[in-house]
């Protein structure tokens, strides 16, 4: 394996956990990245050696997933928030950590997948916000509303179900 | 980040996020001491980041799966896997048999995408395979001395008319076979055995979306498969053998079967 190809690799953990959590489906999630990592090697001599590989391979998935989006004109399904709203009754303070994780998976699924991709991209793989408007192609002022909105309404979100009882463990 | 006392959105998130230095963190800091709302809000969203690491974090101890390593290194010269002289031998054997058959291929599984998606089923066929031919007792559902019967009942669930293919030449004797779920698809399995006790079974479902494909290969641990597209229905061939020793009995089903 050369240097090149060390570089990508060593990106493989953070794209396929970015995947997972963007889109929900662990199978699709990998496929996703199949296809951009096929994507990188045929356009490798585009990549500038000492450029940045990771916000690189993160912009070509971004593009493969909204292309995949726009194909299944699959948007992310708000109506299930009553659902979320239901499930206020019936949980316990004490809850466990499993159905916690469930629960921010849960209420990232309920943003719009601009929101969902800014709050990932800075606060799961910590990318700055120049990395994040690089990678999405938008101004570093767009980065920085949809995190503000983002963060909002999943707040929102959160506290609709209570979960922000949790303690917090850090 | 701006000189002016004001604190803005902005810089809310930036403290977030660690991207503060050290003289606007105090100032930060200063001004939620002071705001309480904006303080809320600070420690809603370091719970928000603490929860999606928590959420996702393990997904990165997950090892990297070879198909992903080998897309990467991959050299763009590499001969086509099936010029292996056997296995060349063997496909040129398929293409004798086949004949006037025209579209086969013999391709191995590879990671492109559109082909993961068409043999989505032989994955639920591989795992059908392990878990009834290690079944002792109770192999199928329907033994062999009821052909007639358990052929009437597969083809009527599966939706088209099925016909055993006779592998007695192959050594392969006819156990019987069951009825299987795939997603919310029937599905059927018909068994074989050969007098050391070997089993090979024969899979089938409707396919409504895939287009026909050639005849492929696809070894998964300690199986092999043969599968296919035909016509809106899925085979495939699982055996715990070799290739070259399956080739010839899935190239056998596949006439039987595509001939109806």
């Amino acid at each position: 394996m050369n240097d090149t190809q060390k570089l990508i690799v060593e990106n493989i953990p953070n794209l396929r956990r970015y995947a997972k959590a963007l889109i929900r489906d662990n199978e699709k999630a990998d496929d996703l990245v199949q296809d951009c990592l096929v994507r990188a090697i045929g356009r490798l001599h585009l990549w500038e050696p000492g450029s940045n590989m990771r916000t690189w391979l993160f912009s070509i998935l971004h593009n493969l997933h909204v292309n995949a989006a726009r194909r299944q004109n699959s948007q992310p399904d708000n109506t299930a928030l009553e659902a979320v709203h239901e499930t206020v009754n019936v949980m316990q303070p004490d809850q466990d950590k499993g159905l916690m994780i469930r629960d921010v998976d849960r209420a990232l699924n309920h943003l719009p997948d601009e929101h969902r991709e800014v709050l990932l991209l800075v606060g799961l793989e910590q990318l700055s916000y120049a990395e994040t408007a690089e990678v999405l192609d938008i101004p570093i002022g767009t980065v920085m509303s949809r995190l503000n909105r983002g963060r909002i309404r999943l707040r929102v979100i959160l506290d609709t179900t209570g979960t922000s009882h949790l303690r917090r463990v850090k | 980040m701006s000189a002016s006392n004001t604190i803005t959105q902005d810089d809310l998130h930036a403290y977030v996020d660690g991207y503060l230095a050290p003289n606007d963190v105090e100032r930060v800091e200063a001004w939620l001491a002071e705001n309480p709302e904006d303080a809320a809000s600070i420690h809603a969203y370091q719970l928000q980041n603490s929860k999606i690491g928590q959420t996702f974090n393990q997904m990165l101890d997950e090892d990297i799966p070879n198909e992903m390593l080998e897309i990467v290194t991959a050299k763009k010269e590499k001969p086509a896997t099936n010029s292996i002289p056997w296995l060349r031998l063997a496909a040129s054997i398929v293409l004798l048999l086949v004949g006037g058959m025209s579209g086969w291929m013999l391709n191995e599984k590879t990671g492109s995408n559109a082909q993961r998606d068409q043999v989505a089923f032989v994955d639920q066929a591989v795992g059908a395979h392990h878990v009834f031919v290690s079944e002792v007792r109770h192999p199928v559902e329907v033994p062999a001395s009821q052909e007639a019967h358990l052929v009437k009942w597969l083809s009527k669930r599966v939706g088209t008319q099925l016909s055993v293919p006779d592998l007695q030449d192959g050594g392969f004797q006819l156990v019987g076979g069951r009825l299987l779920a795939d997603a919310s698809l029937p599905a059927a399995q018909f068994m074989y055995e050969d007098n050391t006790g070997r089993r090979l079974t024969l899979y089938v479902r409707s396919s409504d979306e895939e287009v026909d494909t050639s005849f492929r290969f696809v070894k998964d641990d300690g199986a092999t498969a043969f599968y296919w597209i035909d016509n809106k229905f899925a085979y495939a061939m699982v055996a715990p053998m070799d290739r070259s020793t399956l080739l010839p009995i899935a190239n056998k089903v596949y006439q039987i079967l595509s001939g109806q």
